[in-house]
């Protein structure tokens, strides 16, 4: 069958995403040290209940067949229900991140009588104290508390949510054990320098040494993992052979079969690049959401073949496609430079060639352009190299 | 799998894409690719017919790419997004 192959199909983009994320509010009641939107406060522009259901209709017509929702944290939503029983109601099935803390016993019955939902609780460590280091005070217990009242429900499969980092690394086999003891699942995803996680990144991403050993754990024992798959970068350390490299797409999928839609209904390349230069449109423009996706000039670049640029020579190129273009982004590495946690090594100097460009004013590295951080949040003991 | 008779599963929705069509079972949260056209012609042609074979005659497939399309419904119907349908008569 003489096609094209599948992922240079999907690198010329889609009628419709595959995975679109929809941060449903920037009102959050933590303050995670790593969050890609810097959530915190509700954004007064946010979308009403009948425009996201207009949103909603928009994403049926277009076949899209689930949504990721998260936020912010999406339960504080005083609609929150009404637009999941409307969403599922629509046929689009409905996988939702939350910290939990709306998780009562109530709320789990609730949740358990539904179909086509999936709920990811985060936890980035196994303790209160890894844990609460990243998300704050208190958060290991919410989480925890949440995850009881889900069983006692009887919601079946539910997903723990975890962001490797350098401090909970070594727990990879303990957040198996405790999904395993839940019943749920575990999914795993990269740490990306977006958000408030600019300012932590540098101080949490996982060490050289350490992203061999989250592509190691994967290969050893991830088949029933979910990793988003997120940490395509990590295939750079195979060889040729397929059972070297990790399952799932290995592409950057911005813009192609990914999106996000923010909660003021800003259309952005992907969940971790909430920033001007990947913003494509609103879905209160003429036209929507699906004049954004398939028209759109930002959108339309993305599905372009894209350069190599300074990957080009190098003999990884096809196992890890450059990496991630918002972990580059934010750091101050090019967009067509290596990713900054290259495993061959080129990312810290590329890293340290952005700082030093930064340092010397020719060059500024991004920031996001939003911040929706609580103003009283007290500085964390976090150091901005 | 040519002399049986399947269908697509009821919890499965087909969207046309350039490439063929992706196949998303809302059961098992699934998704998968059809990866040519033809084969979207055949999954959503299955159930008007007795057999894998009749519907691959009636999408006027040619006998030389049937092994193919056996392997890639064998491979759907192992990720259940076919499944066995009762024949009448």
């Amino acid at each position: 069958m003489s096609v094209q192959p599948l992922v240079d199909q999907l690198k010329g983009g889609l009628d419709a995403p595959i995975c679109l994320t929809w941060e449903l509010t920037y009102a959050c009641n933590l303050d995670c040290v790593h969050c890609l939107s810097s959530s915190g406060r509700r954004d007064p522009r946010e979308l009403t209940t009948d425009e996201a259901k207009a949103v909603l209709d928009e994403l049926h017509e277009l076949q899209v067949f689930y949504i990721n929702i998260g936020g912010g944290e999406p339960m504080i939503r005083r609609d929150f229900f009404e637009l999941l029983e409307y969403s599922i109601e629509l046929g689009i099935g409905v996988k939702f991140s939350t910290n939990g803390a709306f998780i009562d016993a109530d709320n789990a019955h609730r949740l358990a009588a539904m179909d086509y939902l999936d709920i990811q609780i985060s936890l980035d460590g196994t303790d209160a104290p890894t844990n609460d280091a990243v998300r704050g005070a208190g958060s290991y217990d919410t989480a925890i508390a949440a995850m009881d009242h889900l069983r006692a429900a009887g919601f079946e499969d539910f997903k723990i949510s975890v962001v490797v980092t350098r401090h909970n690394v070594d727990q990879l086999d303990e957040f198996k054990a405790l999904a395993d003891e839940y019943g749920a699942t575990l999914r795993i995803t990269r740490l990306r320098p977006s958000g408030r996680g600019a300012d932590s990144w540098h101080d949490l991403h996982p060490t050289q040494a350490q992203q061999r050993q989250i592509y190691e754990w994967l290969l050893a024992k991830g088949d029933d993992v979910l990793t988003g798959d997120s940490f395509f970068h990590l295939n750079a350390l195979g060889d040729s052979s397929p059972e070297s490299q990790l399952s799932g797409l290995n592409m950057c999928g911005a813009g192609r079969v990914v999106c996000l839609i923010d909660p003021i209904g800003d259309v952005y390349a992907c969940p971790f690049v909430i920033h001007d230069q990947f913003h494509a449109g609103s879905v209160r423009d003429q036209g929507g959401f699906t004049s954004v996706w398939r028209e759109s000039q930002l959108f339309t670049e993305l599905r372009e073949p894209q350069s190599a640029g300074a990957c080009s020579s190098c003999g990884s190129f096809d196992a890890c496609q450059g990496g991630c273009m918002a972990a580059k982004f934010f750091v101050g590495i090019p967009l067509d430079g290596p990713d900054p946690e290259c495993v061959d090594g080129h990312g810290d100097e590329a890293v340290e060639a952005a700082i030093a460009a930064a340092a010397n004013g020719e060059t500024v590295v991004p920031t996001p352009s939003m911040d929706h951080s609580k103003p009283q949040r007290v500085a964390v003991a976090l150091t901005r190299r | 799998m040519l002399d049986q008779a399947l269908e697509l599963h009821p919890k499965v929705a087909l969207r046309r894409e350039p490439f063929g069509a992706l196949a998303y079972h809302y059961d098992t949260r699934r998704l998968v690719f059809l990866k040519h056209p033809d084969v979207v012609r055949v999954v959503e042609s299955l159930e008007r017919h007795d057999s894998v074979a009749d519907t691959l005659s009636a999408c006027d497939i040619d006998p030389a790419r049937w092994a193919s399309f056996d392997r890639a419904l064998t491979s759907l119907y192992e990720s259940e997004m076919l499944h066995e349908r009762a024949t009448t008569g």
